[in-house]
C-alpha cells in the first residue's frame, strides 16, 4: 500500500516540475487538471482504513472542482483572451525546473523539521505538498501572464489541500470547504480580472500594470 | 444594569434600522432620532438612580476575546458622565432630525444616523467599560463613528482635510493608551479595571500618568494636542459638533479621572503639570477664539478653553490631594467635574445655535452676519444665555463650577506653603483672565452676529428655524438657567462622585460650598427681581406714549450703511494686539497712495501656532522619511508576492530551525 501512496506523491512532484518547465498554457492547465484528479484519488488512498461518507464527499468535491471545473474556467479565459503561450517570463523554463529541484530539497528538509505525527507510508506527503505550495508561489512570482498566476494560485491551493488531507481527521469539514470555496471564488475573480485586463490593455502582462500606479 | 443595556440596544438597533431604509430620508431620520431619544430616556433612569443613591451596579460575562472580558460597571463617576451623554445626545438627535433635512436630496441620511447612534452608544460604553480591551474597542468605535460624521460633507476638500487631521490625531492618542494599559495589565496580571487600583509602584505610575495625559488629552483637546478641534468641529454638521464638543471630548477627561483613581496618591508635580496645561489651554484657547472669523471655529477654540478650565480644576484637586489638604482636593475635583456637565450644556446650546444661524444665513463667517436677533428671536435669546453661561457669569451654570475652582484655589493659597500656594494663585489669576477674555469674546460673537444691521443679503433674508430645532435649544437654555439657580442642591449631590475618586468622604466640604452657593442664588434672584422691576418700570413709563424705532448704528449719518458697523476683527483688535506675541495674526492692508480716498482692503488671518510651528514641520519630516520607503512600493505585483513569500518562509524556517 505504501508504494501506491509513494507513487502518487512522486506523480505530484513530477507534475510540479512539468508545470515549471512547460510554456504552453493549455498543457499547463491539463497538468493542473491531472494534479487535481490525483489529489482526489489520494484523498481516498490516504484514508483507506477509515473511509467515511465525509472523506468520500471531500474527495468527490475536490476531484470534480480541481479536475474539471477550474481547468474549464481557465480554458474559457484562454479562449476569450486568445493567449496561448507564456511570453518572456522573469525566470527561464530550465532555470525554473532547477529552482523546482531546489524547492524540493528545501521541502524535504522542512518536512523533517516540522513536528507532525504521520502514519506509516506517509513520509513523502509533507515534502511533496510543500513542493507544490512553493511551486504555486514560484509561478505567481516568476510568470508575467495573468493566467499563469491564476494557475499558480490553484497549485498553491492544491499543496495546502494535500497537507490538509493527512490531518483531515483533525481539521473540521468547515475549514476544508472554506479553502475550496476560497479557491473557487479566487479563480472566478481572477477570470473576470483577466478578461478586463485583456480588454483594457490588449495583453495579460501583469508586469505592465505598474503603469497604473499614481 | 439591564435597563442600561436595553437603552444601548435600542440606540444601536434604531441606527441599523435607519441604515436599512436609507433611501427614504424622512423615515430614516424618524427612526434614528426617535430611537436615540427613546434609548437615552431609558438609559437616564439607571444613571440617575446610581448617581442619587451612590450604589454600584456591575455585570461581568465571559468573552472569547483574548485578554478581554465583557465587564461593565455603573458607579457614580460613570453615571455622572452618562447623564450629559444621554441628555445632550437626545436633544441633539431631535435637532439633527430637522437640521439634516436640508441634505435629504443629496445625502443618504440613514448612513449619518447609523454613525450617530454608534457614536452615542460607544460614548456610553466608554464610560461603562471595566476591561481594557472592551474600553479600547468602544474608544475606537467612538473615534471612527465621529470620523465618518465629521466627513459627512465629504465632497468639500476642507472637510476631507479636517476629517483626516482628526483621524490622525485620535489614533496618535490611542497609540499612547495601548502601552499605558499594557503597563497596568502587566503589573495587575489582568486587564480588568478592578485589578488596576493602586497596583503600580512610583516611576511606572508617573509614566502611566504621562501616557494617560497625552492619550486622553488628545481626545480632550488640551494644548498642544488640540489641533484637530478647530478643524473638525466647524466641518461636522452642527448637531454632531454639539455632541463632539459637548461630550465626546469629555470622554478624554473621564479617562484621565478614571486613571487618576487607579493611580492613587499623586505626586505633587502631577498637579502642577495638569494645572499648567489647564492655564495654558484656557488662556490660549480663548485668545485664538477671539481672533477667529468663523463662528463654529470660535466655538471650537472655546472648547479648548473650557477643557483648560476643567484641567485647572483637576490640577487644583491633584495639588490638594498630594499636599494632604482634603478641602482643596474636593473643591478642585468637584469644580472640574461639574464644569464637564455645565460645558456640555452650554456648548451644546451654542453649537446648536450656530447651526441655526448657518442654516438661516448660509454662512458661518461672523463678518457677514448681523442683526439676526430681530429675525431669529428664539435662537438669539438662547445663544445669549449660552454666551453668558460660558463666560462664567452668575446666575448661570458656568459660574457654579468656576466658583468651586476659585474657592478651592483660594483656600489652598491662604493656608499652604509657597510650593502649593504659588500655583494655586496662578490658577486664580488664570481663571480670572480666562473669564474676562471669554466675556469679551462672546460680546464680540453675540454682538456682531445678532445685534446691529445685517452685513450681507443672506443675513438680511434669514428667518427663524423650525420648531424642532428651536425646542432643544430652549430646553438646554432652560437647563443652564435652572442649574445656575440650583447650585446649592447640585454641588452636595456630587459627593459620591468625588469621594469615589479621592477615596475619602467629600460630603461635608461640598455641603459647605453648597451653602455659599445658596447665598449666590439669593443674590441672583435679587438681581432677576431688579431686572424684572426695571422692565416693568420701563413698560409703565412708556405706556400710552408713542415709541419710534430707527436704524441701529445711525451715528447721525444721513445714509448709514451696514458697513459702518464694527466688524468682528475690529471689535477684537485691542485685545488681539495686546497678545500679538502669541497670536501672530497676519495682517494685510492695502491703501491707495493718492491724496483722495479710494478703495482699500484689510484682511487678518490667524493661523494656529501649534499646528504651524509644531505639527506641520513634524509631519513634513515624517513624510520625507517615509517617502524613502517608496522604493519598496513600486507597483509590481510579482515583487509584492515575493515579499510575502520571503517573510512567510523566513518565519517558517525560524520556527522549525
Amino acid at each position: 500500500m505504501g508504494s501506491v501512496l509513494e507513487t502518487t506523491m512522486m506523480l505530484l512532484i513530477l507534475s510540479d516540475m512539468a508545470l515549471l518547465g512547460l510554456s504552453r498554457l493549455r498543457t499547463c492547465i491539463a497538468v493542473a487538471s491531472f494534479q487535481g484528479m490525483l489529489l482526489g484519488v489520494f484523498t481516498l488512498l490516504a484514508h483507506e482504513q477509515a473511509l467515511t461518507p465525509r472523506i468520500f464527499l471531500i474527495a468527490a468535491v475536490s476531484f470534480i472542482l480541481k479536475g474539471f471545473v477550474f481547468p474549464q474556467l481557465l480554458r474559457r479565459s484562454i479562449r476569450e483572451a486568445s493567449a496561448q503561450n507564456e511570453m518572456d517570463p522573469y525566470v527561464g523554463y530550465s532555470m525554473s525546473v532547477m529552482a523546482g529541484m531546489a524547492m524540493f530539497g528545501a521541502a524535504l528538509w522542512l518536512g523533517e523539521q516540522l513536528p507532525l505525527t504521520l502514519a506509516a507510508g506517509m513520509h513523502l506527503v509533507i515534502p511533496a505538498a510543500l513542493t507544490t505550495v512553493l511551486t504555486g508561489l514560484f509561478l505567481i512570482i516568476a510568470r508575467k501572464n495573468a493566467l499563469s498566476q491564476c494557475l499558480g494560485f490553484i497549485i498553491l491551493e492544491n499543496g495546502i489541500y494535500a497537507i490538509g488531507i493527512v490531518s483531515v481527521v483533525e481539521i473540521s469539514v468547515l475549514v476544508e470547504i472554506g479553502i475550496l470555496l476560497d479557491a473557487a471564488v479566487a479563480v472566478v475573480v481572477m477570470g473576470v480580472a483577466i478578461f478586463h485586463i485583456n480588454r483594457q490593455f490588449d495583453h495579460l502582462d501583469t508586469d505592465q500594470l505598474d503603469s497604473l500606479k499614481g | 444594569m439591564l435597563l442600561l443595556l436595553l437603552a444601548l440596544g435600542i440606540i444601536v438597533i434604531s441606527g441599523c434600522g435607519a441604515l436599512t431604509v436609507c433611501t427614504r430620508p424622512r423615515l430614516s431620520s424618524c427612526i434614528g432620532a426617535g430611537g436615540t431619544v427613546l434609548g437615552c430616556a431609558v438609559g437616564m433612569i439607571p444613571a440617575l438612580e446610581v448617581l442619587l443613591q451612590g450604589t454600584i451596579q456591575s455585570l461581568r460575562c465571559a468573552w472569547s476575546m483574548p485578554c478581554g472580558s465583557f465587564f461593565i460597571e455603573l458607579d457614580p463617576l460613570s453615571a455622572f458622565f452618562l447623564l450629559p451623554v444621554f441628555l445632550l445626545s437626545a436633544l441633539a438627535a431631535v435637532y439633527g432630525g430637522q437640521y439634516l433635512m436640508k441634505y435629504k436630496d443629496t445625502k443618504r441620511l440613514g448612513v449619518a444616523w447609523f454613525f450617530y447612534t454608534l457614536l452615542v452608544a460607544s460614548m456610553a460604553m466608554v464610560c461603562l467599560a471595566r476591561n481594557a480591551v472592551l474600553f479600547l474597542i468602544a474608544w475606537e468605535i467612538m473615534a471612527l463613528a465621529s470620523f465618518f460624521l465629521v466627513a459627512f460633507e465629504n465632497e468639500k476638500a476642507e472637510v476631507r482635510r479636517a476629517s483626516w487631521i482628526y483621524m490622525v490625531a485620535t489614533h496618535l492618542g490611542t497609540a499612547c493608551l495601548l502601552p499605558m494599559f499594557l503597563i497596568f495589565g502587566a503589573h495587575a496580571g489582568s486587564l480588568d479595571f478592578d485589578r488596576f487600583a493602586h497596583s503600580l509602584p512610583q516611576p511606572l505610575a508617573s509614566i502611566c500618568f504621562i501616557l494617560a495625559l497625552i492619550g486622553f488629552g488628545t481626545k480632550a483637546g488640551i494644548i498642544p494636542f488640540h489641533v484637530w478641534l478647530p478643524e473638525a468641529h466647524p466641518a461636522a454638521p452642527s448637531h454632531v459638533s454639539a455632541l463632539m464638543s459637548g461630550i465626546m471630548i469629555k470622554t478624554g477627561i473621564y479617562g484621565i479621572v478614571r486613571m487618576l483613581a487607579f493611580l492613587g496618591m499623586p505626586a505633587l508635580w502631577w498637579g502642577w503639570l495638569v494645572l499648567a496645561i489647564g492655564i495654558i489651554s484656557g488662556v490660549l484657547g480663548v485668545l485664538f477664539a477671539l481672533a477667529q472669523h468663523d463662528l463654529k471655529g470660535l466655538l471650537a477654540y472655546h472648547s479648548v478653553e473650557n477643557i483648560g478650565i476643567i484641567m485647572m480644576g483637576l490640577g487644583v484637586g491633584l495639588i490638594g490631594w498630594s499636599a494632604g489638604v482634603p478641602s482643596v482636593a474636593i473643591l478642585g475635583m468637584a469644580g472640574g467635574l461639574l464644569h464637564v456637565v455645565n460645558h456640555a450644556m452650554f456648548k451644546g446650546l451654542l453649537f446648536l445655535g450656530a447651526g441655526s444661524v448657518f442654516q438661516a444665513a448660509h454662512t458661518r463667517e461672523i463678518d457677514h452676519l448681523g442683526g439676526l436677533i430681530k429675525k431669529m428671536p428664539y435662537t438669539g435669546a438662547c445663544f445669549l444665555i449660552g454666551a453668558v453661561a460660558i463666560s462664567g457669569l452668575p446666575p448661570l451654570n458656568g459660574f457654579l463650577s468656576e466658583f468651586l475652582i476659585y474657592l478651592g484655589s483660594l483656600r489652598g493659597a491662604i493656608s499652604m506653603g509657597a510650593d502649593v500656594a504659588v500655583p494655586l494663585i496662578g490658577a486664580v489669576a488664570g481663571l480670572a483672565l480666562i473669564g474676562g477674555l471669554a466675556a469679551a469674546c462672546f460680546t464680540k460673537a453675540f454682538g456682531i452676529v445678532f445685534l446691529g444691521e445685517p452685513r450681507s443679503q443672506a443675513a438680511a433674508n434669514a428667518h427663524e428655524s423650525r420648531p424642532l430645532m428651536v425646542a432643544p435649544m430652549l430646553l438646554l437654555a432652560a437647563g443652564c438657567l435652572v442649574a445656575g439657580f440650583l447650585g446649592m442642591y447640585i454641588v452636595p449631590a456630587m459627593s459620591e462622585v468625588v469621594s469615589g475618586i479621592l477615596g475619602f468622604d467629600a460630603g461635608h466640604e461640598l455641603k459647605i460650598a453648597g451653602g455659599y452657593l445658596g447665598s449666590v442664588t439669593i443674590a441672583s434672584i435679587a438681581l432677576l427681581l431688579v431686572v424684572a422691576c426695571l422692565t416693568l418700570l420701563r413698560r409703565f413709563l412708556l405706556s400710552g406714549k408713542e415709541v419710534g424705532s430707527g436704524a441701529t448704528w445711525d451715528c447721525g449719518y444721513a445714509a448709514p450703511s451696514s458697513r459702518m458697523q464694527y466688524s468682528a476683527s475690529s471689535f477684537a483688535q485691542p485685545i488681539t494686539d495686546l497678545f500679538k506675541m502669541v497670536l501672530r495674526t497676519e495682517k494685510r492692508l492695502q491703501l491707495s497712495e493718492q491724496y483722495f480716498p479710494a478703495a482699500g482692503a484689510f484682511k487678518t488671518h490667524t493661523l494656529d501656532a501649534g499646528f504651524e510651528k509644531i505639527y506641520r514641520p513634524l509631519f513634513e519630516g515624517a513624510k520625507c522619511l517615509f517617502a524613502r520607503c517608496a522604493v519598496l512600493q513600486h507597483g509590481s505585483m510579482h515583487l509584492y508576492v515575493l515579499y510575502i513569500v520571503i517573510t512567510l518562509l523566513g518565519l517558517l524556517v525560524w520556527l522549525v530551525r
